[in-house]
Formats: C-alpha cells, structure tokens, sequence
C-alpha cells in the first residue's frame, strides 16, 4: 500500500518551498529577509513534524523508500541545516539581490533531496534523489549571474556533476545487467547467489558508482570542481555545498555499500581505502597554498571527506560489530563537522557583510575587532582540527577508533597524520586574527544580533558534542543499527 | 570506589577552567582584576596541590583519591565504562601535583607584570594550568589525550602573542613539533585500544590488558615507539628537543616558568603512563634504546649550554640535559632510577622555573640577554644573585638541594643496571657545573657594567614566588623521605620495574 504519510515531514518542506515561491510572485517587492525567515520556520516546521518518526518502526514505501532511524537522523540534518543556511542568507542575500524567491525555494528542495537519497533503497531511485539535490545546487551555486566568478563556479560544476552522473548511471546500468535488479536488497542477495567468483561488469559497475558519488562528495581525485564552486558561490552556499551536499552523499553511500554492496566488500574496499588516503592528503597539503578564505575551507573540506572514507573502508574490512560501530561513528562525525561548518560560516558571513573581504589577510586583527567572531572561527577551526573541548576531538577520534580494524591501521595512522597537517594551516588562520593589529581604520564593530545569536548557539553546539558526546552517539547508534536491521533481513555477510 | 577525596581533584581540575571562563566575560580594561583574581586562584591551587601531595598515603594503594564519573559507556563500540572521566593520583602523579601547583602560583604572580592584554593572557594560562592538572590526574585515556593536547594548544598563542625574540617562529615551531609528537600518541591509542579489544579507554583496565598477556608482546614492541616518541618530544627526547630552545627563547617568563617547569614533564609522565604501565613488553624491549637518547640528550644539552650565551638559550638547553637525566632514570627500569626520574621532575620543574623568573627580572629591565653584556650585576641586584645562585647550585646536584636527591637516584638507579652510562650521566653533570659556573663569573661578579648601575632588585612579587620555589628545593634536598616514600609503593607497582 502507497503509505504517504511516512513522508509528512517532507511534504512539509516541498509545500514551503512552494509558498515561498509564490509568495515573490504575488508580492514582488517582498522584504527579501522575510523570505528567509519564512523558510527557517518551514524548516522548523519540518524538523518538528520529522520528531515523531524516531524510534518508530520502519516504514516501507513501495519497496523503494524507507523510512527508518537512519532517515529520520538525516532529516533533522536537513532541516537543521536548511535552517540555519536559511538564517545566515536572511542579510546576505538582502544586500545583494532582488530575487530570492528560488534561492530560498531550492534550499528546501535541495533538503528534501538529501532526505530521499538517505531513504532510497533502490538504485534508480537513489539516482534521481541525487539529481534532485544537485540541480537544485547547481542553480544556488550560480545564483549571482551577473558575478563572473559564480557563473564560472556553476558551469564547472554542471559539466563536471554531468559527467559523475553518466558514470553513475552507467555503473548503476551494468550492475543491474548482472543482478537483474534494481533494489538494494536484491542485488545483495544475487551477488551472494552467484557461482564462480566475480565477473568484470560487476567490478566496473561498482568502480564506476565509487566514482559517481566520490566526484559528489569531492573525494579526491574527483575534487576538482570544489575549489571553484566553493569560492564562487554566495558564501550561504558555500557552507551549504560543505554540510548538505556531503552528508547527503555520506548518507547514499552508508545505505548502498552496507546494503548492497558489502557482499563484494573484497571488490571496492582497497579502492576505497586508497581514496580515503588520497584525498584527505591531497585536501590538506594543498589546503596550506590556499589564501582565499572560501578556498581554504573547500581544501579542508576535502581533508574531512577523507577521514570520513576511512569509515567506509572499514566497512569493507571489518565484520559486522566493526562496520555498524564505524558507520555510527561516522554519523557522529558528520553531526560534529556540520554544526561546526555552519558555526565557522556564520561568523565568516557576519565578517563579510561588514568588509565583503574573503581573503584570509583579510581576518587580520579581528580578535580586536570582533573578538566574538574570533572566538567561533577559532572554535569551529580548531574543532576540525580535533583539539580538546570542541566537537572534532571526540568525534574524529570516536570515528578513527571506531574503524581500526586489522588492515587499515595504516590509514587511520595516515589521517592523523594528515589531521596535524591540517592544524596548521588552521593556525595560518588564527594568525591573522590573534597575532597581528587590525588594519588602519578599522574599528570595532557589532555583528546583527541575528548572526551573533545563531553564531552563540552552534558554539553552544559546538562545545557540548566536543565534551558530552553521549547523546548524539547514542541518537547516531540508533540510525546506524537501523541500517543493519534491513541488510540482516537478507543478507549473507563476509565472513 | 568513588572517594571523598575524589572531589578535591576535581576541584582541582574545574577551578582553572571556571577561571578561564569566568574571566572572558571581565572587560579587557580590567586588568587589577583579572591579576587579583589569577592570584586568589593561583593560592587556592596551590592549597589544593599541597593537600593531595600531603593526604597521598605513602603506604597505602598505589590509585587514591579515585572518582569515576560515567561519560560515554554502552554506545557505538564502547561498552560498560567505556570513556569515563576516571580521576586518580599515584605517588608520581601526587609529586607532580605539587609541583605544578607551586609552580603555577609562582607564575600567577610573575605575570603580574604583564600589561599588553592581561586578561587574554590568564584565559589561555589557565588552560593550560587546567591541562597540565587533568593529565596528572586521568586514569581514562581518552581524557589523558584531552588534556594533554589541552595543555599543548594555548602554547602557540601565549608565546605568539606575549613572547619576545622571533616570537612567531617559535610558537609555530613548538606547537607544530609538539602536536606532532601527539599524532604518534594518538595512533598509538587507537592500536592499544583495538588490541585490548574491550571497548573501553579505562587506564587501570588497559593496563591490566598490557601485562596479562592481552595485547602480545610482539604488538607492544610496534606500539611502544609510538608513546615513547610522541611523548618524548615533549619530554625534549634527543633529537627532538630542538623546539626547546627555540621555544623557550621567545615564550614570555610565565610561560618559560610553567612550560620548562610542568610541561616538559607531561612527557615524562605519559612515558610512565602509556609506555611502561600499558606496554610493559613492549618498554622492556625498548628502554636500552631511550637509555642511549636520554644519555647522548644529557650531554648534549650540557655541551650545548656551553656554548651559550643568551641566558635562555643556556637554561633551555640545560633543560634538554636535565630532562636526559629522566630519561635515563626512567630507561634503568630500576626502582631507585625511576623514583630517581620522578624527583628530577620536580627538582628540575622548581628549578627551571626559578631560573626563568630571574632570567624575566632581568631581561624585563635590561632588554638583552647577552652574557657578554653583563658583569658585576652582584653589586646591584645581590637578591637576584642569591636566587640565581641557588638555582645554579641545585642545577649542578649541590647535596642540600632537590638536585643531589634526585640525581644520586638517578646515578645509583644507572650504575646499577648500565655502569657506563652511569658514568656519562655523571660527566654530563660535571659539565653543568662548568657552565653555570662560568655563568656566575661573567655575569655576577668582575667589575660592574655602568650601563647596569641602575638595575633593580627583586620586586616583592617576584621575591614571594622565588622564595616559595627555593624553599621547595631545599625541602626536597634536606628532608627527602616524605617525597621518596609516597614513591616506593606507586615505583614498585610499575610493571617491569626491578629492585
């Protein structure tokens, strides 16, 4: 039976979106914050409406939508982030458009996207639910069309995601040419009946899917649009493309590789290993050139996808303890680096609509000017770097611990390495803001109490996963073993 | 298991921490405030520091004063107690919590001085404070690494902010080789808690798992280096100690004090720690190795001091020798070398932190640090030579003070294991003489500079914090049986440690 209520909270968003939408057609001259608060409380609303569906049973939608702890956990991530985006924009996109009808609109699309790819349990529909977030992106990221820069920002990306896409959907072709399936379930389950070891279409068809969702969440060496997308998109989007898109691409690669494709788990897991390795090195060594502001958090973003892979290559590795143990990890985590991002972009984005300065010379003095704002960039930077009392230290090293295993204590020895790498170019940062006076002329200022509060708050957040982690553990270990109740149902694991 | 004594530590350890805390909401221009409220914290540590050294029994268990507060147990892979705030002292951490409360006051009121952002400054030195007390006091591993890197972090902004010579260069240095050496602990925590396979960063549990066999004797010799190393840098381990006199050179005197004096014993301390008491195999195999390091740093440092003539420079490097001495007491596995080791902590951690406030008294008024420079400074300043003499004294191994107690140890503890370097350790101290001694030549005595005729002597302050030091020393150095016995118990328990 079509059971549509088990997707209430989403319809929520979608109807928000659509309001929003009408609402500059019918007024035109619409104070463009307005716009952004009507979308916060649509966001809010969604998350309230999502609250019920924890813990309660897994609901089933056709066979290709689940609704079950691991989606409802991404929900909030949704709405939390859309949110929150949807408040740093409020002054942002005031300032500096007269539309923001579709900017606001998409956001909620975008979020409604990332849910659908956490609950997809099928393969086609996983697709479209990634195309759904990614064109809503794409847009975003070129909102400014008079800005050379974003235009440049959202072609790239279009030419480049189009290109991931066509493997993607190739990939997802030859492993259905195998299995004759679509569905997570059984493809697992044919690749498990299969006779005579593994055939080549199954192995390009799953090296195919790692590069379509690797060039997604910017693994390296599929990272190259990220830079440029990053630093050319308005820096809302910007923090949006570094929490949304990447946990959104985090959420379809836990449900598929545990679901579907951890029966090869021999097949992929070197390969995804090696790229853990790879990009977490290259985002961080090339991170330290970097001295655009946005480009340096694009850099280190990529760092963190890195650490995150480690998660999935232990999945592979590991037994089953070990791969729900690292995934819940994993799910932590990602709560950790998002509040943190989102931090780290309210504070910048109280600092760019004072200066409209993106360099990082340009956070010089700060600590004087604003130490407030000094204050959230040094904690939400030194937060992905893993330092005490921040949420990155209990979450990066819960994640690490949580995917040794035997054979990938090199990578996890390499991503801490790696994570003293990234320190410091962090301190490069802090530099600036702490070492030296502000530039002549520049006085003390205050940032709007909006930006100031909600910067307050995901300190708040910030500080409370990094000492008391055991809530939202506890809340990410309930969507993790979600995800392994339906793979135990049919699902013959490795030994 | 939870004691009534628990709280104190944990007094111990939030008190900093609240100071900090309360202090960024005090206006910067409140800086009489910000130093009288340092100081009234500083004098409660420093209570609180004497009364778990004093209520430490020295016959009793090795752990007191044990607490365990829940913190994340049955979740993901951790199970019963898997992280919890576990808090506890031995004998050697119960010394070291004196130390750093003397210490730590005695650099509250040595920062006094201090104009440029003064509030700013006692934010982040409590921090640090904060650290230094909640790795002495941890019995759970994950809130070991917590603090340690804690009390490594608020480095890199104390000595860029408020440091003088190459400032920049030297906080970037320290903190970069530092937080380096704690990738290696980080690593090596990730393969000891996997291998014990119990899902708990307890100490006390992992380091029952070390020594009955559940982490293999062949995994312990991979893991060790790891500890050892990554402490060691911090522990200014031959040849990682170059960010010492780099360091130490540009960090402003309260920092020198509580850097030189406490920090570069949170190394030391985690070799105890997670080295021998985790690793017990695996630091068997390896001691001979660290006893060679220790031994080439001793005299290295030594030699190095020699050739000096910034006075920081000589007390970092002197640093980098003394440190060599815990090394090698540590690498006899002896238990008159190691207790040896854990007096030349504090007797070097008192020591070194005199030697750098008087360097600051001088370098505050004479803006250099030249030997050369100076000559006849005893004629103006005999308050400031009477400290530094001492300090000097105790540093050579002059019997009477801490110094001739904990080196003796040492020697006796390397003679009876290692006789050859036993001697070397011994030759390296025959070079500190000679540098302090010509130390004392240039600068104390000789016809007197005019350009220094107006130098003042030690400010009350500075007089209070010196005398609390010296008298520390001379504890230490007359009447050592209250410091060796709550030694003994906590020395032998240590896994490998013969007697």
């Amino acid at each position: 039976m079509r059971d549509f209520t088990l997707f209430i909270p989403e319809f929520i968003a979608i109807s928000g979106a659509i309001a929003i939408l009408a609402a500059e057609l019918i007024w035109p001259k619409i104070r463009k914050d307005y716009l952004a608060y009507a979308t916060a409380a649509g966001a809010l609303g969604w998350l309230i409406a999502a609250i019920p569906y924890i813990g309660d049973t897994a609901g089933d939608f056709e066979g290709v939508l689940l609704t079950d702890d691991f989606t409802t956990y991404f929900r909030i991530l949704a709405a939390g982030i859309v949110m929150a985006i949807a408040l740093i924009s409020a002054h942002y996109m005031r300032d500096r458009t007269s539309t923001a009808g579709e900017y606001y609109g998409l956001l909620l699309v975008a979020g409604t996207g990332m849910v659908l790819m956490a609950a997809s349990r099928e393969l086609l529909t996983a697709y479209m639910s990634l195309e759904l977030l990614s064109f809503s992106l794409y847009i975003l990221v070129g909102y400014f069309k008079r800005d050379r820069l974003s235009n440049e920002a959202s072609l790239k990306y279009i030419l480049l995601g189009a290109f991931s896409s066509a493997m993607l959907l190739y990939g997802i072709s030859l492993i259905y040419g195998v299995t004759g399936t679509t569905s997570y379930e059984g493809i697992a389950e044919a690749l498990a009946a299969r006779e005579g070891g593994t055939d080549a279409a199954t192995v390009v068809g799953i090296m195919l899917i790692v590069a379509g969702v690797g060039f997604k969440v910017s693994a390296a060496p599929f990272h190259m649009w990220a830079p440029d997308a990053y630093q050319g998109a308005p820096l809302p989007i910007t923090a949006f493309l570094s929490t949304a898109s990447k946990a959104a691409g985090f959420a379809l690669i836990l449900r598929l590789f545990t679901g579907a494709l951890v029966v090869d788990a021999v097949e992929w897991r070197a390969v995804i290993a090696a790229l853990a390795a790879i990009t977490m090195t290259a985002g961080n060594l090339l991170a330290i050139q970097q001295t655009n502001l946005k480009r340096l958090v694009a850099y280190s973003s990529i760092g963190q996808v890195g650490y995150m892979l480690v998660a999935i290559a232990a999945i592979g590795y590991g037994d089953a303890a070990t791969a729900e143990s690292a995934s819940s990890a994993l799910l932590l985590h990602i709560v950790g680096y998002t509040v943190s991002t989102l931090a780290l972009f309210t504070a910048l984005t109280a600092h760019y609509n004072r200066t409209g300065d993106d360099s990082i010379a340009g956070l010089r003095g700060l600590a004087e000017t604003q130490p407030f704002l000094a204050l959230v960039i040094t904690a939400s930077l030194f937060s992905f770097a893993g330092l005490p009392f921040f949420a990155g230290f209990a979450t990066k090293l819960l994640l690490f611990q949580a995917s040794t295993t035997e054979g990938l204590l090199w990578l996890v020895g390499l991503a801490a390495a790696n994570s003293f790498v990234s320190l410091y170019y962090y301190l490069m940062v802090m530099r600036q803001m702490y070492l030296f006076d502000p530039p002549e002329g520049q006085t003390r200022f205050r940032p709007s109490p909006l930006l100031g509060a909600l910067a307050g708050l995901l300190l708040l957040g910030v500080l409370f996963i990094g000492v008391y982690p055991q809530p939202a553990f506890e809340a990410t270990d309930r969507a993790a073993s979600a995800l392994f109740e339906v793979s135990a149902s049919g699902l013959i694991r490795l030994p | 298991m939870d004691t009534a004594q628990g709280y104190v530590l944990v007094t111990a350890l939030a008190l900093p921490l609240l100071a900090a805390g309360v202090l960024l909401f005090v206006p910067g221009s409140q800086k009489m405030m910000a130093r009288y409220f340092s100081a009234v914290i500083g004098a409660i540590l420093l209570g609180l520091s004497v009364y778990v050294f004093l209520a430490y029994q020295a016959g009793g268990d090795v752990l007191q004063m044990q607490l365990r507060w829940a913190w994340i147990e049955n979740v993901g892979f951790l199970g019963e107690n898997g992280i919890s705030l576990h808090l506890g002292v031995d004998g050697i951490s119960a010394l070291l919590t004196l130390l750093t409360g003397v210490v730590a006051f005695a650099g509250t009121l040595i920062a006094w001085k201090l104009e440029y952002r003064a509030k700013d400054f006692f934010i982040l030195f409590w921090i640090l404070i904060a650290g230094v007390y909640g790795t002495f006091f941890a019995l759970d591993l994950f809130f070991f690494f917590f603090f340690y890197e804690l009390a490594v972090v608020p480095l890199y902004m104390l000595i860029g902010i408020w440091g003088s010579t190459r400032k920049e260069y030297g906080a970037m240095k320290l903190t970069l080789m530092l937080v380096g050496g704690s990738v290696g602990i980080w690593i090596g925590i990730f393969a000891v808690v996997h291998e014990a396979g119990l899902g708990t960063f307890d100490l006390p549990t992992l380091w029952e798992a070390g020594q009955n066999g559940l982490i293999s004797a062949e995994t312990q010799k991979i893991i060790f280096p790891f500890f050892a190393v990554g402490c060691g840098v911090l522990a200014g381990l031959w040849p990682l100690h170059t960010w010492s006199p780099d360091g130490h050179m540009s960090a402003p005197t309260s920092v020198s004090m509580v850097h030189a004096g406490v920090l570069m014993k949170l190394g030391a301390f985690g070799i105890i720690r997670l080295g021998i008491q985790i690793l017990p195999e695996g630091a068997e195999f390896w001691m001979p190795a660290l006893l060679v390091l220790g031994t080439i740093g001793a005299l290295y440092g030594a030699i190095a001091a020699l050739t000096q003539r910034d006075f920081k420079l000589i007390s970092g490097y002197s640093s980098v020798s003394h440190m060599g001495y815990v090394l090698i007491g540590l690498a006899t596995l002896h238990e008159v070398g190691v207790s040896g080791a854990a007096l030349q902590m504090f007797s070097h951690g008192v020591m070194t932190a005199l030697v750098f406030l008087l360097i600051g008294a001088l370098y505050d008024q004479a803006h250099t640090r030249d030997l050369s420079d100076f000559g006849g400074v005893a004629k103006v300043m005999p308050l400031w030579v009477i400290a530094y003499v001492v300090a000097g004294l105790a540093n050579v191994g002059l019997p009477g003070l801490s110094g001739f107690t904990a080196e003796f140890h040492i020697f006796v503890g390397a003679f009876r294991t290692y006789p050859v370097f036993g001697g070397l350790a011994i030759l390296a101290a025959a070079i500190a003489a000679a540098y302090m001694l010509r130390m004392f030549g240039v600068v104390f005595f000789g016809p007197l500079n005019p350009r220094w005729k107006d130098l003042k002597d030690l400010s009350p302050l500075e007089t209070i914090s010196a005398a609390l030091l010296i008298l520390s020393m001379l504890a230490m150095g007359l009447w050592w049986s209250p410091f060796t016995d709550r030694l003994a118990n906590t020395v032998t328990s240590l896994p490998g440690v013969i007697s």
